[in-house]
This record gives structure tokens, C-alpha cells and sequence, in this order.
């Protein structure tokens, strides 16, 4: 099924296109990959989707429903999490606080203090953070803020969740780690769409790739073929 | 927020010890002097005034400088419907407009952030002292108003509710999920928004609710003042000083706000009977001289010594 | 006679706006850089304005001579009060929000001391001297000749600071920095020396103004205040950040207010008032910003 589709997606600023014209689609239990180079569009695309900015023109649909121009809280209530190309933790509160407040108020039932918390303590186990818990978001490494955000966004029950740059500034065996968390999470049944330059892991964990180029879609498909795709090599090496 | 980030402060004081203040303050009247029920009425507003505007501005960062607009109406109602309405009408009115003000300006101000929401509620109470005093001096012909006299120990007591209605709702706020909301936006107003909080609602409502003890506290408290005009009831001074207190005791935390309240009142008290010629000289002193070394305000000060006094005993223990 | 009253409004407006000019460049020069919303400046032009004053009728130096003294006292001033005061708030405060908070109460704090200080030696009575005041008829329209010879100067120091602004190199650092303060340090603008340098113009600017304003007007200890707020709304009409901007939007209020004055005299602080929210609403980023 496909659980997000967007047709026509167009995004100008004054008389630029960050997006020009894009359509694409993200089947359920996928993990997709979203790669090109800088100002491709790709975080563009993203706060389309996330509803940070509204498309000049063209649809996005989310299960079936129109969700173009939605405010991100309806977003999020809809099943949409992201994370952000830079973090945007709550820095002076706590690991737990974070989770919690998006396990509040995250979803589209109400739900109680104690069960919230009960929710971010495992979703901080999930990610293991736990023994971080009262410690404040500011004082966390990178590779942990990026833990948090994602756990964060995990607390709002998603079942899309984009993913935008999650391994920049990362060590090798911080990313296989964060590789691994990926894959855990869709174990758990969410659909992943994944901005990313750190090639060799996109490539590992993608089911599909797309490509954008100046607000574009260049190429898609397995990540097999899009490694030989001409055009995407041509645009990643120059010509 | 408290400086160590805990969304459920520590108690400082016991049910009980809380309980034993209360019986304090209610049975005062009897016993201590009417200059000080006096003063003890102007604290119990000011208290009233900086919690009051701690509980939006202090988490979210949004700095309003129009709580002397909402303290203002609350007198104008006091003044305009005193005679005519029961005193508890009267008040709940001045806070129920408040709360109807609020909201306008929470509406239209809505897009602005930082310095621009800022001097746009700086703005818009002093256009609204220009605007009353323009309307009164030429449609209703008048400059000031006299406002019905109420027994100084009926405004203590009534001011006394008012304030505790106040650190009541501001507590229940901070410790509900919309405290947490509050304070997300703050930090990250966009993160905010992504996790589900509709970010625009719960400013303008929580900035709303939170005006209208100011409201009400500005109906009893013109009653007092008997005489009243615009540049008494919307002067800009009850828009600083709630947020110099606040920073005075320590902005994240209620007992900071109630403490930076009462000290500074008190010292403006003392201030005027002893320097009457000095005394805003000396306040202009105070607030530079708080700005500049009591960032965190009292209470900041006083966790920063505990945490300096706890890490050398630590070192004394780690060389023993 | 229809001229003539346009004359009086429009001059009358371009004397005020070439002050109101000043006033907000000054003010511009102080928050677009320095960051610090100086609700004292209106402070530092009562000073001008006493200073003036009070070597006139003291010593009996002419008005415009002492523009050459008052106007660097108040650079000193500014820039010590700059380093004493905002300086170490900007080190000692953990965000930009914060910074502009703290310096705004501590600007409040100086507004309280600067005015008493005042008070206390001069008393709140009204004062004035009078210095060129034969009028001179202009197209049938009577304009005191020491407001057209101010207009004169106001003109004269605001076209000196455009060209400084615009030509040499310190002036365009400075509105580099006023418009991008990081990007202005990674081109090697030394980001210390210019803080304290724009809040000591700035002030210098309130000093010359004052002394104008003090052969025009009545000055008092406490007429510093509503200037503040017209210099704010210019500032905000220019867009903030925009240093040029706000000589224009200086221009813009004082003729709109001497065009309101004539239709209604009590309403021209209103109407700036409104003129200044529904800015804010609509296009805070002002006329002429981004």
C-alpha cells in the first residue's frame, strides 16, 4: 500500500524552485532513501511533507488522505515524525522530558502522565538512552542528541517517520550503530524515508532510492541500479 | 523551569507548613497594624502580577510588556462598573475582559517572535493609555475617576484570595502537560509544533488565562486607590516590574517569582518613606544591578552556592 | 494660501523628520549592531539637550558651537556606559534572547538613573532659552530661523553619516554587521571594536540631536521618553537591521505627524502608535527591509 504519495510537488521561492516538479511515492514497510547533492531539495521535500512549508503546488497524501498545507501538529497527529538536519532538541530539559512531551501530545488520543512516561522510558530503552534520563538534552554528545530526537519522534506513534541526515557527524561505528537502530525501528512495522550523504550506509539499508537534482527527481530504483545510473554519477562527480 | 531542568520542582514547604502560612496571612488583620495590611495588600498584588506573567512569558521566552494594559482594564472596569455592580462581579469582570484582551492580542500577534512580540506588547499598552486618556479628556470629558471605597481589610482579604487563586492555577499549569508544552516552545517552537502541540493555540490561551488575575487583581486594587486615571492605571511600570521581579528571584521557579515579588515591593516600600526624593534613582540602580549580577535571580544564586558548597565537600571527602 | 500651508506642513515635517532622522539612526546604529534596544536614548538627547542649555545660558556659548562639545561627551558616555554595562551582559548571557532581554530591563534601569539624575540637579520645571528666534517668511509661511538653521545641520550630519555609511570602509562594516553579524566577522570585521563603537554613535547622534531640539523646544528632565518611541517606530518602519532605512523612516514620521498635528494636535502620538502595530502586524520587517 502506499502510504504516501506526492504528485506535482512544486515549492518556489520568489522565482526560485527549491522543488520544481516532483512526484513520488513511498510504499508501506519500506525504507526509502532520498539522496543528491546540496540544495537538491531534498530537506525542502521534507518540510513539505512535514508541513514547515506548504507546496506552491501539487498534492501530498498520507494513507490515502490529502494532507497538502496541514499544520505539522496535524501532521504529527496523522502518523508523520521527523527528525532535523539540525537537531532541535529541547536543550534545557531533561533526556525524559523530551519524549515526554511528544508522547503527550503526539498522537491523536489523549493519553495520561504516567502512561506517557511509562512510554518514553521504553522508548528511551529503545534507543538506549536510559541511563541518560535526567540528564539535560544540551549536554549530550551528538551521537546521542540524535538518539533523543529520534526518540522523540518515535514517541508520537508514527508510522511514517523521516529521517533527515541522522548520521551527519558521526563516527563509523556510531553509524552502523545508528544503521542498526534504523532497521529495529522498521521491525516494529514503521515506514522509514531517509535523507542521507553517508553513501555507503543509505545504500546498505534502503529498499529504494531516489535521487533529486535541483529540485528533481533524476533517477529512482534499488540502490543496485541507481550506483550505476549515469546521471546520478555525473551529478554526484561532475562532469 | 527550575536551573536543573525538572518539570516538578522540589517542594521547598510541606502541605502542612503551607497550611500554617495560610492561617498566618488570614488572621493578620487582627493583629498587626493597618500600614502594614497595607503593605501586605501591595505585595500580595505584585506577587500576583509576576506570577502571573511568569506563567507564559517565563517558559516560552516570549517577554510581554503589556501586563500593565491588563492590570489597567481590570482598574477601568473597577472605576466605570464599581458603582453599579457587586463588588465580586466587579472583579471577576475585570478579569474576564482581561482574558477577552489577551486573546485579541495573542491573535493578532500570533506571527511575531522575539523583540517584535516584545515592544508589539510594549506598543499596544501604551497605546491604549494614550487612546482612554484621549477619550476621556474628549468624549466622556474627564480625566480621572473616582472609584467606590472599599475597607482596606475586605481588599486585603480579597487580594489575599486572588493571589492565592493565582499560584494555584500557575502551578497546576506548570505541572500539567501544557507546563512541558510551554516550555518546548521555548525551547523550539518548530520541534514544538512537530511533536503535536499545536503550538498557536496554547500560546494564545495560556497568554489569555494568564492575564486575568491581572485583570482582576488591577478591580480590587483601584478600589484602594479611589482616585484613578490613565497614567496610574496603565502606567508602564506595572509592565516592568513584574519581569524585573521575576528575574530578581529567579524566573523558572514560583517561589523565585513570590520571592523577587516580595522583596523588591517591600524595598520599594522602604525606599519611599525613607529616600521619597531618591527613590527611583535607586530602583534604576537596582535593576541595572540585577540585570547585570543575578541572572538567575535569588534563587539561582542560591543553588549555584549549594552546588559550589556540595562540590568542595565532595573534594574534601575525595581527599580524606 | 493653499501653498502656504502645504509649506508649513511640509517643512514643518521634513524639520522634525530631518531630527527624527537623527534620533533613529542613532537608535538603528545602537539595536541593528549593539543589539541593545535602547529605551534610554531619549535619555541621552535630554542630555544633549541640557548640555546645550546649560552652556548657553551658563557661559553664553552659542547653541550650534556647543554641538561640537556635546556631541563627543555623549560618544564618550556612550561608549563607556557600552563597555561597562552591555558588554558584560552580552558575555554573561547564555542566548541572544536573553541578551536582548536582560539589556532591554538594564536600558529601562539607565532610563531611571539618567532622568533622576537630571531631576536632582535641575529640578522638573520647564526650561528654555530663546537663540535665533526672529522668524523669517519663506512663501508667505513664518519659519523661526533657528529651526531652518537646524534643519540645516540636521541635514548636513545626516548626509556626512550617509556618505560615512555608504563610502567608507568602517561605515560599511558597520552596516554589514547591523545586517549579518557572523557572516560580517568571517569577513574580518572585528566584531568588539564595533559594538561599542555603534552604541557611542549612537549616542553621539542623541546628543546632536538634543542640542537642536533645545533651540526649538521647552526641554525638561523628562522629555526623553516620547522620542525614544518615535525613534523605535522609525527604526521598525526602516526595517530593523537597516541602518539607511531608518533615516528614511525618521523622515516618514515626522512629516505623517506634523500632517496629523494639523487635523488633530492631541492624536499624532496615537496615530504613531497605530502606524507602529499595524507595522508590526503586516511588514515587521518595514519598509525598506528584507
Amino acid at each position: 500500500m502506499r502510504i504516501l504519495e506526492g504528485e506535482g510537488v512544486k515549492k518556489y521561492f520568489g522565482g526560485l524552485a527549491a522543488v520544481a516538479y516532483i512526484d513520488f511515492y513511498i510504499d508501506q514497510g519500506e525504507i526509502v532513501g532520498l539522496i543528491g547533492p546540496n540544495g537538491a531539495g531534498k530537506t525542502t521535500l521534507f518540510n513539505l511533507i512535514s508541513g514547515s512549508l506548504v507546496p506552491t503546488s501539487g498534492t501530498i497524501r498520507f494513507r490515502g488522505a490529502n494532507v497538502t498545507g496541514l499544520k505539522p501538529h496535524q501532521i504529527c497527529k496523522r502518523g508523520i515524525a521527523r527528525t532535523f538536519q539540525l537537531v532541535k532538541l529541547f536543550g534545557d530539559m531533561t533526556v525524559l522530558e523530551n519524549t515526554l512531551s511528544a508522547s503527550l501530545f503526539g498522537m491523536s488520543r489523549g493519553i495520561n502522565q504516567s502512561q506517557a512516561k511509562k512510554e518514553s522510558l521504553e522508548l528511551l530503552e529503545f534507543v538506549s538512552l536510559s541511563t541518560m534520563e535526567k540528564v539535560l538534552a544540551k549536554g549530550l554528545t551528538i551521537a546521542n542528541q540524535k538518539r533523543l530526537e529520534v526518540a522523540r519522534a518515535l514517541a508520537t506513534k508514527p508510522e511514517l517517520l523521516l529521517l533527515d541526515e541522522v548520521m551527519a557527524g558521526l563516527t563509523p561505528t556510531e553509524v552502523s550503530k545508528a544503521t542498526e537502530l534504523i532497521r529495529k525501528i522498521r521491525d516494529k512495522g514503521i515506514t522509514i524515508f531517509m535523507i542521507e550523504h553517508v553513501m555507503k550506509a543509505i545504500m546498505d539499508i534502503s529498499d529504494r532510492i531516489i535521487v533529486l537534482h535541483n529540485g528533481e527527481k533524476i533517477a529512482e530504483g534499488v540502490p543496485e541500479e541507481v550506483a550505476v545510473n549515469r546521471k546520478v554519477i555525473e551529478v554526484y562527480l561532475g562532469t | 523551569m527550575d536551573s536543573e531542568g525538572r518539570a516538578i520542582p522540589k517542594r521547598f514547604l510541606s502541605l502542612v507548613q503551607l497550611f500554617l502560612i495560610l492561617i498566618l496571612f488570614a488572621a493578620a488583620p487582627r493583629y498587626v497594624l493597618p500600614y502594614h495590611i497595607i503593605s501586605l495588600t501591595s505585595i500580595f498584588m505584585y506577587i500576583t502580577l509576576t506570577v502571573s506573567w511568569a506563567v507564559f512569558s517565563g517558559p516560552t521566552q516570549y517577554m510581554s510588556l503589556a501586563s500593565a494594559a491588563f492590570f489597567g482594564i481590570g482598574i477601568y472596569i473597577s472605576a466605570i462598573l464599581g458603582k453599579v455592580l457587586f463588588l465580586p462581579v466587579v472583579i471577576g469582570l475585570g478579569g474576564f475582559i482581561s482574558f477577552l484582551l489577551a486573546l485579541l492580542v495573542g491573535l493578532s500577534s500570533l506571527r511575531l517572535k522575539g523583540m517584535y512580540f516584545t515592544i508589539f506588547t510594549f506598543g499596544l499598552s501604551e497605546l491604549i493609555r494614550h487612546f482612554v486618556r484621549w477619550w476621556e479628556v474628549n468624549q466622556t470629558g474627564t480625566v480621572g475617576r473616582w472609584v467606590v471605597h472599599v475597607n482596606p481589610k475586605v481588599v486585603y482579604y480579597v487580594m489575599l484570595v486572588i493571589v492565592l487563586m493565582t499560584l494555584a492555577v500557575s502551578y497546576m499549569i506548570k505541572r500539567s502537560k501544557f507546563g512541558l508544552a510551554l516550555r518546548s516552545i521555548g525551547q523550539s517552537e518548530e520541534a514544538a509544533d512537530h511533536i503535536g502541540i499545536n503550538v498557536n493555540a496554547v500560546k494564545i490561551v495560556i497568554f489569555a488565562i494568564s492575564t486575568f488575575f491581572m485583570g482582576a487583581a488591577g478591580a480590587i486594587m483601584a478600589t484602594r486607590w479611589t482616585y484613578i486615571d490613565p497614567s496610574i492605571a496603565f502606567n508602564p511600570l506595572f509592565s516592568f516590574m513584574p519581569v524585573l521581579m521575576a528575574i530578581f528571584g529567579g524566573i523558572g521557579n514560583i517561589y523565585g517569582q513570590i520571592l523577587g515579588a516580595a522583596v523588591l515591593t517591600f524595598l520599594a516600600d522602604v525606599l519611599l518613606t525613607k529616600f521619597p526624593y531618591y527613590y527611583m534613582l535607586l530602583y534604576g540602580i537596582i535593576m541595572v544591578i540585577v540585570v547585570l549580577f543575578l541572572p538567575n535571580g535569588i534563587i539561582g544564586l542560591k543553588e549555584k552556592i549549594l552546588r559550589l558548597w556540595t562540590a568542595d565537600r565532595m573534594r574534601l571527602y575525595a581527599n580524606t | 494660501m493653499g501653498v502656504t500651508l502645504l509649506l508649513d506642513v511640509v517643512i514643518g515635517g521634513l524639520i522634525m523628520g530631518g531630527l527624527y532622522a537623527l534620533i533613529a539612526v542613532g537608535l538603528s546604529l545602537q539595536y541593528g549592531v549593539a543589539r541593545v534596544l535602547n529605551v534610554s536614548h531619549g535619555e541621552f538627547i535630554m542630555l544633549g539637550a541640557f548640555a546645550t542649555y546649560s552652556l548657553y545660558t551658563l557661559f553664553g556659548i552659542n547653541p550650534f558651537l556647543s554641538l561640537v562639545i556635546s556631541g563627543p561627551i555623549m560618544f564618550v558616555i556612550g561608549f563607556l556606559i557600552h563597555r561597562a554595562l552591555f558588554q558584560r551582559l552580552r558575555s554573561s548571557s547564555p542566548s541572544m534572547v536573553a541578551f536582548e532581554g536582560n539589556s532591554l530591563l538594564a536600558a529601562f534601569g539607565l532610563l531611571f538613573i539618567i532622568q533622576n539624575i537630571v531631576l536632582l540637579f535641575y529640578g522638573p520645571s520647564i526650561k528654555g532659552y530663546t537663540y535665533l528666534s526672529n522668524a523669517v517668511n519663506l512663501f508667505e509661511a513664518l519659519f523661526a530661523v533657528n529651526r531652518l538653521v537646524a534643519l540645516l545641520f540636521a541635514v548636513v550630519i545626516g548626509v556626512t553619516f550617509y556618505l560615512f555609511l555608504v563610502r567608507t570602509r568602517l561605515g560599511k562594516a558597520i552596516r554589514a554587521a547591523a545586517q549579518d553579524m557572523n557572516t560580517a566577522q568571517l569577513m574580518g570585521v572585528d566584531i568588539h571594536k564595533v559594538l561599542g563603537l555603534c552604541f557611542a554613535l549612537g549616542a553621539f547622534m542623541a546628543g546632536l540631536a538634543g542640542s537642536l531640539l533645545s533651540m526649538m523646544f521647552e526641554i525638561t528632565p523628562q522629555m526623553g521618553l516620547p522620542y525614544t518611541i518615535i525613534a523605535i517606530i522609525a527604526v521598525v518602519l526602516g526595517g530593523l537591521g537597516n541602518i539607511l532605512g531608518s533615516l528614511v523612516g525618521g523622515l516618514i514620521l515626522g512629516l505623517i505627524g506634523n500632517v496629523v498635528m494639523y487635523i488633530h494636535p492631541g492624536l499624532s502620538l496615537i496615530a504613531y502608535y497605530i502606524i507602529f502595530l499595524l507595522l508590526l502586524l503586516i511588514r515587521p520587517t518595514g519598509i525598506l527591509g528584507k
